[in-house]
């Protein structure tokens, strides 16, 4: 990609103001609006995968082993996953820890 | 070549409609627009015209189903009049954004209230900011041209922009005239299949209709401009293969016997051709030098065109149909005065109101006219706008 | 989670269709429900978006999240947009001038403002004229986009920001949340459903059946909203489980005007375990609840006897 999309003269953009790359959105993080992060005990996972179903963000994606991991790029910390968990095997902690 | 037929003007431009092969048409019903979409429908369930006909809920909803059926990549008709236009006023400003060559006849109509049925350019006038190509016919065989040459346009991928042809409701809508029709061969040569730009299409998705972060609304803006500001360029590419082809003329601004005359009067529509026989009267029987300018590109405002028209007259009387209320002139004239505006040996312009809701505009009030302009430029008198014809 | 195979998760379809990076708050139902529609749809549907949260979260320029063509017009006529989508696809296809010879699927969405108030007549017009496409109603319950107003999918009780709670009114909300659902099957139309993202299965299962369906079908989406339900973002899909725990917002189906339960439960809970968590609820004394509960006991019942009726039309 050439210039910012706040930098281009009026008459650089595509038809219509439209987006011709679809699902561009990945590129904007929304992992820093987080205060929590979800962390998982992986010895007490069960490889359901009710957290990857119940994620609003998608970021939670199956791991080579058949568990979960996060994807804290965009992981907003709502904690869904670890109130949905049946085994309670992720837990919330603050960032901060 | 072409076969005369006489034949009503709303049936005209549904045939001007079904030989440009349009893929959909979307339409609620108004008066006086009602004829045009009733003989489509019949066409379409006659097989006539392969296109899918949409008789929807409201005219908000036929604006917003051309939106997708245009977006989808059809070539895309509807029409209205008055109040019609007025509940299609929101999606009319979004078309031209996601630049959607859509066609749309309006059958001029005064708006409510009180409510008329009766023709005037209120409903056009209340949606001359949206960005749409406004053009006016002021008869049938205008109005059968215009409608062909104004997918050629529309579709023009230097423009992509949506168009108006206004006819006056009724005393066109609804009057029979001979109109000379092309064949369809020859309109498949000048009007060829259409291809869209973009068409929503699982294959290859785009997002239309973004929200516009304050770092770009001011180009979309900007873009929106440009685009409609320089199809008139393309406007008289269109006009003059059309008349290379059918011999038929057609200029962003029309004159009739201007040339050298010291009063114009200035009109746009059916009117026209009731001032241009007030035009012979005053020429041929009382000898005066009085001209005539038909506006027939309202949208984007001819404006070096129109200096160019009335270079070298003293005097103008812009005839406008609809009222700007508390406004410095008849939208027409303040246009016309802002575009001589500065102009050395720019003419006085009077601006007149006439014609509202369906009020007749005989061949003797041009004749007035003439006579008033001549008088107020003699004091260089000072106005915003008269309404003629009211009693006091 | 409802009654499914613990490992089902792994059988949905891997692929998103709705990209991450969109800018909803956090625990939004709204866009869990819309992740999980997308993934049922895949790659060949086409989206009419109104107004509304999912539109602005999901396309501010330059980031689109969809991966699926989506036009977004105005407020009120997604149901119109995606008409003239279906339409202009189908007249396109016949001619052979479009891109695409599969079956593409045309879906609307929009908020409940979007459908139940502002959207009411483009809906109703599309939905009379039978355009084959799936209208999902993704139902917040206000209109939370602009600031957490009410709309007349707001249910009896809740304060918003425009039917407050206070000490002359102290009720919120005054009317009872508009039935849209029979609304849309008033209009004869071969498939309505109501949903929940609580329930993915059921959700994705009538989602698939909407799009097979040939004509308009219509989904109904209670898409609990932390932020204007005034409740821990965490909560967003548990309590779109008690809603249906506690027939406040039962699943079920019409097809072809005939009522189905599709989840049910042999005992339920009380609406109080409903309004308890969520903030807009917290202000109504036992009298309103009571009341509430009333009226829950009341349209469930009339909602069973439609289904009883139809299982006798079909014995």
């Amino acid at each position: 990609m050439g210039k910012n999309f706040d930098e281009m003269a009026w008459h650089e953009y595509e038809l219509g103001f439209m987006v011709t790359r679809p699902g561009c959105a990945a590129e904007y993080r929304t992992g820093d609006w987080r205060s929590q992060r979800p962390e998982t005990d992986k010895s007490k996972c069960i490889k359901c995968g009710v957290c990857y179903l119940v994620c609003p963000e998608g970021a939670i994606g199956l791991a080579a082993d058949g568990t979960y991991d996060f994807d804290l790029e965009h992981c907003k910390g709502c904690g869904i996953c670890a109130t949905e968990c049946w085994t309670g095997c992720i837990r919330m902690i603050e960032e901060d820890e | 070549m072409a076969k005369r037929v006489g034949i009503e003007v709303s049936l005209a431009i549904s045939e001007a409609v079904k030989q440009a092969k349009v893929d959909a048409v979307a339409a609620y019903p108004i008066t006086p627009q009602t004829h045009i979409v009733e003989h489509l429908s019949e066409l379409v369930a006659d097989a006539e015209l392969d296109a899918a006909f949409i008789p929807v809920e409201s005219e908000h909803s036929a604006m917003s189903v051309c939106a997708g059926t245009a977006a989808a990549g059809a070539r895309t008709y509807t029409a209205t009049s008055s109040q019609g236009l007025a509940l299609m006023n929101e999606i009319l400003y979004i078309i031209p954004a996601l630049r959607l060559p859509i066609v749309m006849t309006i059958a001029n109509r005064a708006l409510s209230g009180p409510i008329s049925i009766w023709n005037d350019h209120s409903d056009i006038m209340g949606a001359r900011d949206t960005g749409w190509i406004a053009l006016f016919a002021e008869n049938g065989q205008e109005a059968y041209d215009l409608t062909l040459q104004s997918f050629k346009i529309a579709e023009d991928h230097r423009v992509l922009l949506p168009i108006s042809v206004n006819i006056d409701g009724f005393t066109l809508s609804h009057v029979i005239e001979p109109h000379e029709f092309l064949d369809q061969e020859e309109v498949d040569a000048f009007l060829p299949e259409y291809r869209p730009a973009v068409q929503l299409n699982p294959d290859q998705p785009v997002s239309m209709g973004m929200v516009g972060v304050p770092e770009i609304y001011a180009e979309a803006k900007k873009c929106q401009d440009e685009v409609l500001k320089n199809s008139e360029a393309v406007i008289k590419e269109v006009f003059a293969e059309f008349a290379t082809r059918f011999g038929r003329e057609y200029r962003v601004v029309e004159s009739y016997r201007a040339e050298g005359a010291e009063t114009l009067l200035l009109t746009m529509g059916s009117v026209s051709e009731t001032a241009m026989e007030a035009i012979d009267i005053l020429r041929d029987r009382q000898q005066r030098s009085v001209g005539l300018i038909r506006l027939r590109l309202w949208r984007p405002f001819p404006v070096a065109e129109l200096r160019r028209a009335v270079a070298g007259c003293r005097r103008l009387a812009v005839l406008d149909r609809a009222v700007s209320f508390g406004a410095t002139g008849g939208p027409v004239a303040e246009e016309v005065r802002s575009a001589l505006y500065g102009i050395d040996g720019a003419p006085y312009v009077g601006s007149f109101i006439a014609g509202l809701g369906g009020r007749d505009i005989t061949i003797d009030d041009f004749i007035a006219l003439a006579g008033q302009v001549e008088k107020m430029a003699e004091t260089n008198e000072i106005h915003q706008y008269k309404m003629t014809g009211v009693r006091e | 989670m409802e009654n499914f195979n613990v490992f089902a998760a792994k059988l949905t379809p891997q692929q998103e269709f709705l990209a991450g990076g969109h800018r909803a708050c956090q625990g939004c139902a709204e866009l869990l429900a819309v992740r999980l529609v997308a993934k049922t749809l895949g790659h060949d549907y086409v989206i009419a978006n109104a107004t509304g949260c999912l539109e602005i979260v999901t396309s501010s320029f330059p980031h689109s999240a969809w991966k699926v063509p989506w036009i977004h017009v105005a407020f009120e006529n997604a149901a119109a947009v995606a008409s003239g989508v279906e339409a202009g696809i189908r007249v396109l296809q016949r001619k052979g001038r479009y891109p695409v010879q599969r079956k593409v699927t045309v879906v609307a969405q929009a908020g409940d403002g979007g459908t139940v108030d502002i959207g009411l007549q483009a809906l109703s017009g599309a939905l009379e004229r039978g355009h084959d496409m799936v209208y999902i109603c993704y139902d917040n319950e206000a209109y939370m986009n602009t600031g957490i107003q009410r709309s007349s999918s707001t249910p009896y009780g809740a304060t918003t920001t425009t039917s407050p709670a206070g000490k002359a009114d102290p009720l919120g909300q005054h009317t009872m949340k508009k039935n849209i659902v029979e609304i849309a099957a008033a209009h004869n139309i071969p498939y309505v459903a109501t949903a929940s993202p609580s329930y993915p299965f059921d959700l994705m299962d009538k989602v698939k059946k909407a799009a097979a369906t040939p004509g308009p079908a219509y989904i109904h989406c209670l898409v609990p909203c932390p932020t204007g339900w005034r409740m821990a973002p965490n909560l967003a899909v548990s309590i779109g489980r008690i809603a249906v725990e506690s027939k406040v917002f039962p699943l079920y189906e019409i097809e072809n005007g005939d009522y189905r339960m599709t989840v049910t439960h042999k005992k339920h809970r009380p609406v109080v375990d409903y309004l308890k968590p969520q903030g807009r609820f917290r202000h109504l004394n036992e009298a309103q609840i009571a009341r509430i509960q009333e009226q829950v006991d009341k349209s469930y019942e009339r909602l069973q006897k439609k289904v009883k009726m139809s299982q006798n039309e079909l014995d």
